[in-house]
């Protein structure tokens, strides 16, 4: 089955050419988040301030993912699709979890000392944000930047 | 103990931040300064970040929690050199980082602590004789 698929969906598929995957345990693990996404998007050739977007994204959910998930990881995945290329970064705890999501998506909104940046925040810098989170469970934000 | 250097000049505290600072360093930074202020009657720091090439919500939170700090004990803050990209990175994250004084560089940043401190010691000296004739 997955010989008869390939041929004719790869040229619009988007498809993964590495994946690093990053445990995100201490704020030198926030660190090194940012470092790693920093070196994809030079490699794809993004802007610098795409660059400087994406990686400011990454350190919001990686910090989200240490302070009120208790700890998780990052991975991150070079995309190409046709002509352009990306980075997506999927940042998953296994905390508490959201209980209300559209919530946590409003500007100003937090449950730690913050100012209720991270979440509303980061996705204004991407390019596409997606998050899924339940109680009890954990939560998961994947991000994707991609390069002009 | 990992920590960012700061350097006293007179009644000045001159730092640059060259590394790509972790939360506890951000942290650390801030504890630094505010004994240092208190300790030497410092009037005026000077925060360079044009070394910086990612200004997240808690490194721009904790900036502005220094300048805060630091007004409360009697001294101004500027923080000079950030990068045009982190400068519009910020401004879309919607950090605003109210009470910040900025300047384009370090050398117009220490000009405008010097401005503000030179009106300072003439009120303090109550001699007003500062200035040449």
């Amino acid at each position: 089955m997955a010989a008869q698929s390939a041929p004719t969906a790869a040229a619009v598929d988007t498809t993964l050419s590495s994946t690093v995957t990053v445990e995100i345990r201490t704020d030198e693990d926030v660190v090194r988040v940012r470092q790693s996404v920093r070196a994809a998007a030079v490699a794809i050739g993004m802007r610098l301030v795409e660059q400087t977007k994406l990686v400011t994204a990454a350190s919001e959910l990686s910090r989200n993912a240490l302070d009120y998930g208790g700890g998780g990881k990052a991975e991150l995945q070079v995309l190409r699709h046709g002509p352009r290329c990306g980075v997506r970064l999927i940042v998953e705890d296994d905390g508490p979890g959201i209980v209300d999501v559209g919530l946590a998506l409003t500007d100003g909104y937090s449950t730690g000392g913050g100012m209720g940046l991270g979440l509303a925040g980061a996705r204004r810098l991407v390019d596409e944000f997606e998050l899924w989170s339940e109680v009890g469970v954990g939560s998961c934000v994947t991000i994707v930047g991609w390069a002009s | 103990m990992e920590r960012i250097p700061v350097l006293k000049m007179g009644e000045l505290l001159m730092v640059t931040i060259q590394v790509d600072m972790h939360d506890r360093l951000a942290r650390t930074l801030l504890e630094d300064l505010t004994e240092a202020i208190s300790a030497h009657g410092i009037h005026g720091v000077l925060i360079d970040i044009s070394a910086l090439d990612v200004v997240d919500s808690f490194i721009g939170r904790t900036l502005s929690t220094i300048a805060s700090t630091a007004q409360v004990l009697g001294a101004e803050t500027v923080v000079t050199g950030m990068q045009p990209a982190v400068a519009i990175t910020l401004v879309e994250l919607g950090l605003s980082m109210p009470g910040i004084r900025t300047a384009l560089n370090a050398e117009r940043g220490m000009a405008a602590l010097r401005a503000a401190l030179g009106g300072r010691s003439e009120r303090a000296d109550g001699s007003g004789s500062g200035h040449d004739a």
